[in-house]
């Protein structure tokens, strides 16, 4: 039953390398369209590059290059929309009011990472600070936790993704991750590097959680939709859109977009909690 | 008419076609310096060599208490994953390659040697996804269960499939090496009275060494550039360690986790290509390694 089981798994795992489309089919030739340029995080571009292929109003130039460079350059004029996972800091608010800019906020999606581990595993609650402790390398026992006498094997993300970012931030609290532990490049293959592994523990998106693996609650609350958008599961953040005051009507046409029915779907799609 | 064409328009063109390949290779060069260039520019190449650490998005925070960009670039922990894994796979494949090789030069009738050896060829044309994926599948459950540790996916595992990858490119050029031992050393070795399996291995593998060594060579070219293998299998873990039942991260590995989501044109973009140029320079050292040894016949 084991060994049959494992081949369902990689299978999907194979298919979820390939690239994933948007399924967003190419609209005719737009004449006069404004282009509008979105600069910023990462973990938001997928949407928007989904966005952008279905969006006829406007052509949009997404480049994901980081939720700071996204809002230093909406500061600098550089861009009409930034795109970030954070809000923005104190700092870089006097800096756009010294510019004589007023960036407004447009939350378009929550996005939330579940703790996983073997549905074998007895432990089914942690605190934030055992996760941390965990990645640290300071718990790698279950005992500690309750559990079994067995190893923990921390399973992580490649560090420039978004969900490693999300967790670096909440979880870790910027501090750097246990070396050895085991490191994979999507959400798929940490799913399945810890539906193999009694000892695992690892960190995935909301929408990725299956019956393969089983979430914990973490400060006993469980991860679900209704928890991550009523603000009581902590591992979990607010996407945003920012534009400054004043912009443009296709700029606000846009943000009405995203904040609309389809723009919500994509959301949704992309593996994020729609609003 | 034809001879006029095949003159002066085909023979151009397939010189064109020959250089073609030398201006790709320059190309590679040339791109790979660029974007490596500026990485040691921007960080300390001491550190990047010595370094035992690859934290490429770390942050601190400075007397401030603000967050700010603190990467670490250390290439240890990767070449050593590289080296590891690489070596453990060609002790692996040696014995295996060695064997087959003399069964098919010396042991095999004729017919059996005409089936088996474009099999083995055949092993070498599977795409490498495939051999990741058996060994996700077949290889890490079976070594996590073997040795009773906690995850499947480490250096042994992917030296294993690694070590099959390899197997069909030793085997092939091993296999020719001992072929080509003149005929005189053998009947004279069987004549002297010395049974076959005496002659086999004091006589035939000793004559063929350099061959056989310039086979294992290009093996190691064709493992340390595996990437779809490693990333499926070795299990990613980038501490620096001498232990291959842990979760290795092979250069290779590293560069095919993180190109996807580095900044264009920051640090760990141009690490990366520093990365590729490291393991450029191993294997096309490695290769030019195995043509002087095969033409030297030490």
């Amino acid at each position: 039953m084991h060994k049959y089981s494992t081949i369902p798994i990689a299978l999907t795992l194979v298919l979820g390398m390939a690239l994933t489309g948007c399924g967003g089919e190419g609209n005719g030739e737009p004449s006069e369209v404004v282009t509008l340029s979105v600069n910023g995080s990462t973990t938001v571009t997928p949407i928007m590059q989904c966005v952008a292929e279905v969006y006829e109003a406007a052509d949009l130039e997404v480049s994901g290059t980081g939720s700071g460079d996204g809002i230093t350059a909406l500061i600098d004029g550089r861009t009409d929309l930034a795109m970030s996972s954070r809000k923005m800091k104190d700092k870089e608010k006097e800096d756009a009011a010294a510019k004589g800019v007023k960036p407004v906020e447009v939350v378009i999606a929550r996005d939330g990472i579940a703790i996983v581990v073997h549905p074998s595993n007895p432990v089914s609650g942690l605190t934030l600070e055992q996760v941390k402790d965990i990645y640290l390398g300071k718990i790698t026992n279950w005992k500690a936790l309750g559990g079994p006498d067995a190893e923990i094997v921390p399973v992580t993300r490649d560090s420039a993704s978004g969900t490693f970012e999300v967790f670096a931030e909440l979880v870790m609290d910027k501090e750097p991750i246990v070396p050895g532990a085991v490191t994979q490049n999507s959400n798929g293959t940490v799913r399945s590097a810890v539906a193999e592994s009694e000892g695992a523990i690892g960190y995935v998106g909301l929408g990725y959680v299956d019956k393969t693996v089983k979430a914990v609650a973490i400060d006993g609350v469980v991860p679900s939709e209704d928890t991550v958008n009523g603000g009581t599961y902590k591992i979990a953040r607010d996407l945003n859109l920012y534009y400054p005051e004043g912009a443009s009507q296709a700029v606000l046409d846009l943000v009405k977009f995203v904040l609309g029915k389809e723009g919500q779907k994509i959301v949704a799609d992309e593996g994020f909690i729609p609003l | 008419m034809a001879r006029f064409t095949s003159e002066t328009i085909v023979k151009p063109l397939l010189g064109f076609f020959a250089l073609l390949s030398l201006v790709f290779l320059a190309g590679i060069l040339v791109t790979l310096l660029t974007e490596s260039g500026p990485f040691f520019g921007e960080y300390n190449p001491l550190e990047f060599f010595t370094g035992t650490q690859w934290y490429p998005t770390l942050e601190t925070q400075n007397a401030d208490g603000e967050w700010v960009s603190d990467p670490q670039f250390g290439l240890l922990p990767l070449l050593g994953a590289s080296l590891q894994v690489t070596i453990l796979a060609l002790i692996i494949a040696l014995p295996l390659s060695l064997g087959a090789a003399v069964f098919l030069a010396e042991i095999a009738p004729p017919v059996l040697r005409e089936i088996i050896k474009p099999l083995i060829e055949l092993l070498a044309g599977i795409p490498s996804v495939v051999f990741g994926f058996i060994g996700m599948v077949l290889v890490a459950p079976f070594i996590k269960d073997l040795f009773d540790i906690p995850i499947g996916l480490n250096g042994l595992s992917a030296s294993i499939v690694l070590a099959f990858m390899a197997f069909p490119t030793i085997t092939s050029l091993a296999e020719d090496a001992i072929s080509a031992v003149p005929r005189d050393l053998k009947e004279a070795s069987l004549a002297m009275g010395a049974n076959r399996w005496e002659t086999v291995s004091r006589v035939l593998v000793p004559s063929a060494r350099s061959g056989i060594f310039s086979a294992v060579i290009l093996g190691f070219g064709r493992v340390i550039g595996e990437t779809m293998t490693v990333l499926m299998v070795a299990g990613g873990g980038a501490a620096l360690t001498f232990d291959p039942l842990s979760p290795l991260r092979p250069m290779t590995a590293t560069i095919a986790l993180e190109m996807g989501e580095a900044v264009q044109g920051g640090p760990h973009y141009h690490a990366l290509f520093a990365l590729a140029l490291m393991l450029l320079a191993i294997t096309l050292g490695f290769n030019l390694l195995a043509e002087r040894i095969r033409k030297r016949d030490f």
